[in-house]
């Protein structure tokens, strides 16, 4: 059920950054995708109940309180793997916004429509 | 000699951040400092070929860690794309004159270098997609450099259609680690091997197909490379049709559906669908072109589709079970066709970058007549042309008739004649080029124009000795068994893969 809702983000993210006209809505869209996708990673790695994956010296005592520990603790992957990937959505989006900007100032206009110089 | 694999990576992002210390007035410096970091990558890529390695990185085990993989395709892959930076960064100490921030220049480029390194190398799907991210972002960079109208809307585009793919390959990985429970792609392999294909993994993919596929600009996902590639400087031109499509589209197609997921009828039968569509269509397109660097870049697409029919020809051929001696005779001719692309298409990018710094105009209707005033020019660019359209001594013609022959013994006649249709396409397409830039009459206002000197000449004439030469990369043993042979066997021995990648880590 979540995993439906988060491909639906998914795909509305994909279908603003399709149709949309305006370059900072499209800028948007592709956000959204990249937002969705960071939250499938993070609902990969989540249990319900779960606890936070660091072992101590009181889950090495015996092997049943080891055992549950294994069976509660969350994936600690996904989460760096979620950092690593906002980081580089960061950074595209930091590039992507500037050229936005760079291009209102040259075209006067945000709307795709009407900056067509480039064709064939 | 062996030294640890992340010197492939680390020269140059570390040499992309010294070079912005140096400001604008140590601008000479940072050149020759970005010039040796290149160069030295060069060595050190043809030092590596024929051996294989797996490294560990911070001694962290697999698959609790990272891991770099240097085996037969990514060394093959290494020595391409330390050719071509090398020949593109001594082409730019002089071309990047015109234009200002070369320093910024020269880190984007080194960025890029030091994330198409890192792609070749990974063995791990993660980290491949961070540094697909870095080669791509820089490249988008690189693309709207100029800062004018034209390349502002170019790289718009390109980062739009870039970014999606970027997050679909994203997505992919999310799928494939909910699938397996691994980032190595030796154990994925495993897993998949272990438990089959289920619904999960045939969408992710899709999804990668997807993905490297619009960053190789194959021809239902090729909208932005007309426009992203001719607008780039020209060295940044050769980097992107020369090795950055093919290290992050084909390259990684190709690992992965080879190495990770297995090769299988259907995934066969799109690859050498999708290589024939771009071979059709993007000569048919770039006929009609009348800007020069336009013309090259729709005939990158074609080009392309080369190197995917040869390599999916192969995979087809191998699913099927059928002669493994024919399939590797395909997939030969699909890595050398990507090999020989690289070499000629970076050197016509950059004539066409000497052509346009010498007259200030890409259009062909515009010029005529170079032939005396760029003697240098001209005679790279037809060597370059004669490559490209498969004219016998050059390496065009080698790797088309590899892919022929392979074609014919395998029984799809249709796709050889196919093949020998879009090279009479190419010999259209670069006769108008001879034709209208240095041919005719020579107009009033090109009278003055003077052949460029210094590091543009050597780069091209570099790369144009590559281009007589490489025939004897199949044509000598000792070549093809070093160099092309390695690259193929990765490809044929499939899922195997997984097997070699594990047992050289216990040998160590």
């Amino acid at each position: 059920m979540l995993y439906a809702l988060c491909f639906l983000l998914f795909m509305i993210g994909l279908y603003c950054a399709a149709v949309k006209k305006n370059m900072v809505k499209i800028v948007i869209g592709i956000m959204v995708m990249e937002y969705a996708v960071n939250l499938f990673l993070i609902m990969l790695g989540y249990r319900l109940g779960g606890m936070a994956p660091i072992i101590d010296k009181s889950h090495l005592e015996s092997e049943a309180v080891f055992a549950q520990f294994l069976n509660s603790a969350v994936d600690p992957l996904p989460q760096a793997l979620v950092l690593t990937s906002i980081v580089i959505s960061l950074g595209s989006l930091a590039l992507m916004i500037s050229i936005c900007i760079r291009m209102y100032e040259k075209y006067g206009t945000f709307d795709i429509t009407e900056i067509r110089r480039l064709r064939g | 000699m062996t030294m640890p694999l992340p010197v492939f990576i680390v020269i140059p992002l570390v040499t992309a951040f010294l070079l912005p210390i140096f400001g604008k007035k140590g601008k000479a410096v940072a050149t020759v400092l970005a010039n040796v970091a290149t160069i030295s990558l060069l060595v050190l890529a043809v030092l590596s070929i024929g051996q294989s390695r797996v490294y560990e990185v911070g001694k962290w085990p697999i698959p609790l860690g990272i891991n770099l993989v240097l085996d037969g395709l990514s060394s093959l892959l290494l020595l391409v794309i330390s050719v071509v930076s090398a020949a593109a960064m001594l082409f730019s100490a002089r071309y990047m004159e015109q234009y200002t921030a070369k320093a910024k220049y020269l880190t984007l480029f080194l960025l890029m270098v030091a994330g198409m390194n890192g792609v070749v190398l990974s063995g791990d799907i993660f980290n491949l997609f961070v540094f697909l991210e870095i080669a791509s972002i820089s490249s988008y960079a690189l693309v709207g450099f100029g800062g004018e109208h034209e390349e502002l809307e170019a790289s718009f585009k390109y980062m739009v259609l870039g970014s999606i793919a970027s997050i679909f390959v994203l997505f992919a990985v999310a799928l494939v680690y909910g699938n397996t429970g691994s980032l190595n792609m030796a154990y994925i392999s495993k897993a998949i091997q272990s438990s089959g294909l289920n619904v999960g993994l045939t969408f992710a993919l899709t999804l990668f197909v997807v993905g490297f596929g619009l960053k190789a600009a194959l021809v239902p996902f090729h909208a932005w490379l007309p426009d992203a590639h001719p607008s780039a400087p020209a060295p940044i031109s050769a980097m992107l049709s020369g090795v950055l499509i093919k290290t992050l589209g084909i390259y990684a197609l190709a690992r992965m559906i080879f190495n990770v997921f297995g090769i299988s009828v259907s995934i066969g039968w799109l690859l050498v669908t999708l290589g024939i569509v771009s071979m059709v269509a993007g000569a048919f397109l770039a006929i009609g072109q009348w800007d020069l660097k336009r013309l090259m870049a729709y005939s990158s697409i074609s080009q392309i589709g080369y190197v995917v029919l040869g390599i999916g020809l192969g995979g087809l051929i191998i699913a099927r079970g059928g002669n493994l001696a024919w399939a590797s005779l395909a997939i030969l001719g699909g890595l050398f066709h990507l090999v020989n692309h690289a070499v000629y298409k970076a050197l016509l990018f950059l004539t066409s970058g000497s052509v346009q710094m010498s007259t200030g105009t890409r259009q062909l209707k515009q010029m005529g007549g170079l032939a005396e005033k760029l003697p240098v020019t001209r005679a790279t660019c037809t060597i370059a042309s004669a490559s490209i359209v498969g004219i016998p001594p050059f390496s065009g013609f080698w790797s088309k008739l590899i892919l022929v022959v392979a074609a014919v013994q395998a029984h799809f006649y249709w796709i050889a004649a196919i093949i020998v249709f879009v090279s009479l396409c190419t010999l259209i397409m670069y006769l108008k080029v001879q034709r209208y830039v240095f041919l005719g009459e020579l107009p009033e206002n090109l009278q003055q124009i003077k052949e460029n000197r210094g590091t543009m000449l050597v780069a091209m004439v570099f790369l144009a000795c590559l281009c007589v030469l490489m025939g004897l990369l199949v044509l000598m043993p000792v070549l093809k068994s070093n160099i092309l042979e390695p690259a193929v066997e990765v490809l044929k021995e499939g899922l195997l893969y997984a097997d070699r990648v594990i047992s050289m880590v216990e040998k160590v």
